[in-house]
């Protein structure tokens, strides 16, 4: 790779909060492989969908809920299902547009390659990048365990 | 004197700092005493920085007594921060328990931009979680009050922002716009809010709620300061790629044109699609109203069809959530933030699912399991895929619209302020709210909202859109300015020289 060049495309990359959280994450390389519940496309389960009730079931939320790492309750699960499903509803209408043809754009302004100088600058100091950790020991990030009970 | 102070703008302001009439300390403590005095019925504000404020104001004090030139237009002058910006030296909490106390250990280039040119950084402002909302409602702590009628929402995400103008508690403020958060607060609180083009201000250090909608930017109680603030803070920045590598538009040189009201030989377009059912009778009133005013001025209407315009909002709130879903992937509880273990030898994976459980309001909750669903394997074409063709086909509208007319108008917002609680727990009504901003979040292109008026039923502030293509914030705030001008000599001053809802605090 030629020096200053970025080894991908600008283009469907948010570079800036990359740019924000590349300090902490190096700080973080040679200390604990932090696991990062990355969100990208998931698997529905075909076989919670409920076709008798809305566009999204119970179940199904539950299942999302869980994708999502958010430890909802019961009572939340009642409510986001049936609030959920009203704005689904709502948004699904954007199926009615004819668009076969059209395009997608990902982002508002266009831009290819964006690149700076590879220049070496001051990152975070090993202090400040663990100043916001909940836990840290010996100058590293301290996490729970990350393997289940049965591993 | 303080309390002729906080009435003055930024502009009034910035010259009787710079001509040392009065000092920036004098400035910044009127402001600091109104905020004591008021704050506690407004709430616009998460944290006060008083002392690094009186602090940074000194400095400005000291080189200007020094015979240095002010560092800006600005310098000397207060502002309040939304609390969505980085801050080293204040807490930055976005609305959200999960950032509860977080202090970066960095600066977002906005900030840097305004203490480098010697604005004052009065503190943080409150907001939606995760600029999540229309009401601030959503904060986690808990909502802002209108200044114009205490019982009423002032606007969201930015209603701290917003209200802290409308409270004279600051100048000057800055806001984040992703589906309309500068502009519909800055509607219904009788000021002044602009959304720049997407790319025109740095995101860097800006806390990500969607990052291809969002856009920091300057709110303002007059055309003129939020054109002064505008300068300030736009600008190429290398640590934001989606920055904008060009010039800032003369938005300064436009606003002081545009006071002089004459807008012979403009074309302003009419969106058709943006009005009738679902809007408020008297804020329609007050559009129409604002109509005749830029014809008066010598503009030349046009009604112009953005026929894409209505599949908006169902597009928006599939694309929001799908990168929300994904830019909140951060809170995990290893980093910083919040951290809740639910026994002593949980695991990770059931310590982030308490903690993000514990730390997110129910907002954030709905529209981050939403985009996981909208991303989700089988819906992705259908959802995700469709909404990202509509952004195209509503940028394709906007660059019709913009071959015939200079700049578009709508009405900033469909009603004005509602009661606090009114629409907290209906969703789908609250997304309402942002029906006519949303559509420049889509396309990118720039768009402001300024006073248009009072609605006659409730004398709440109306707010009048205009919308310019990408970059072309210097025709926008002509016509804002012209407007604005225009609409005071009418009705003999400022609108928010009528804001009386703390007349009861003070």
């Amino acid at each position: 790779m030629a020096p200053g060049r970025h080894p991908l495309s600008g283009a469907d990359l948010d570079l800036s909060f990359a740019a924000r959280d590349a300090a902490m994450i190096i700080a973080a390389m040679d200390v604990i492989a932090v696991p990062v519940p990355f969100l990208t496309r998931r698997e529905m389960p075909e076989s919670t969908h409920d076709p008798a009730g809305g566009i999204i079931s119970r179940a199904e939320v539950e299942h999302l809920a869980r994708l999502a790492r958010l430890a909802v309750t019961d009572e939340e699960l009642d409510r986001f299902a049936t609030q959920l499903d009203v704005i689904l509803a709502s948004v699904a209408q954007v199926g009615e547009v004819a668009a076969a043809d059209i395009e997608p754009t990902s982002h508002a302004v266009p831009l290819t390659n964006v690149f700076r100088p590879d220049e070496i600058r001051p990152g975070l100091t090993q202090e400040q990048a663990l100043s916001g950790a909940p836990a840290s020991e010996l100058g590293r990030f301290q996490v729970p365990r990350i393997l289940g009970e049965e591993a | 004197m303080s309390t002729e102070l906080i009435r003055l703008t930024a502009a009034e302001l910035a010259a009787k700092i710079h001509s040392r009439e009065v000092s920036s300390v004098e400035v910044t403590r009127a402001h600091l005493d109104r905020i004591t005095q008021v704050d506690p019925a407004v709430h616009a504000f998460l944290h006060v920085a008083a002392e690094p404020a009186l602090a940074a104001a000194a400095e400005v004090d000291a080189a200007l007594a020094g015979g240095k030139a002010p560092a800006s237009p600005l310098a000397g002058v207060p502002l309040a921060l939304k609390d969505v910006f980085a801050t080293s030296d204040m807490p930055t909490t976005c609305g959200s328990k999960i950032l509860e106390g977080w202090r970066p250990p960095y600066d977002a280039t906005v900030t840097a931009r305004l203490r480098r040119a010697g604005v004052v950084i009065l503190g943080k402002t409150n907001m939606d979680e995760f600029a999540m909302g229309s009401s601030t409602e959503h904060s986690a702590y808990g909502p802002t009050h209108n200044p114009w009628d205490t019982t009423r929402i002032p606007g969201g995400s930015g209603g701290g922002s917003a209200a802290s103008l409308a409270a004279f508690e600051a100048p000057l403020a800055i806001g984040t716009d992703t589906g309309g958060s500068i502009r519909q607060p800055a509607a219904v609180t009788g000021t002044v809010g602009v959304k720049p083009t997407y790319g025109g201000v740095s995101r860097y250090g800006l806390v990500a709620c969607a990052s291809s909608l969002d856009q920091g930017g300057p709110c303002a109680r007059t055309v003129l300061d939020a054109a002064l603030l505008h300068e300030v803070i736009a600008g190429h920045d290398p640590l934001d790629s989606t920055s904008i590598d060009s010039p800032v538009p003369a938005v300064v040189e436009a606003a002081r044109r545009g006071a002089g009201g004459d807008l012979r030989g403009l074309r302003v377009g009419v969106v058709s699609e943006l009005g009738g059912e679902g809007y408020q009778p008297q804020v329609e009133a007050s559009y129409r109203a604002a109509l005749s005013t830029l014809e008066s001025l010598g503009a030349e209407l046009v009604t112009v069809s953005c026929p894409h315009f209505r599949y908006a909002l169902a597009a928006y709130y599939l694309i929001l959530p799908s990168e929300v879903s994904s830019n909140l992937a951060r809170f995990d509880a290893m980093r910083y933030g919040l951290r809740v273990m639910p026994a002593p030898d949980a695991s990770a994976e059931e310590v982030m699912a308490a903690t993000r459980e514990a730390g997110f309001g129910d907002e954030v909750k709905r529209r981050i399991m939403l985009g996981t669903y909208a991303l989700s394997s089988g819906y992705y074409d259908a959802y995700y895929g469709k909404a990202q063709q509509v952004r195209t086909l509503i940028a394709r509208d906007f660059t019709a619209a913009f071959g015939q007319v200079d700049v578009l108008v709508s009405p900033t917002a469909p009603t004005t302020a509602f009661p606090i609680g009114e629409k907290v727990d209906d969703p789908l009504a609250m997304y309402l709210n942002d029906l006519c901003t949303i559509p420049a979040n889509m396309a990118g292109n720039a768009a402001m909202s300024v006073p248009s008026g009072l609605a006659e039923s409730d004398g709440l502030p109306v707010g009048l859109q205009i919308m310019a293509p990408a970059l072309g914030e210097a025709v926008m705030y002509r016509v804002a300015a012209a407007f604005e001008a225009a609409r005071n000599a009418a009705d003999g001053g400022p609108l928010i020289q009528r804001v009386n809802g703390l007349e009861a605090t003070v």
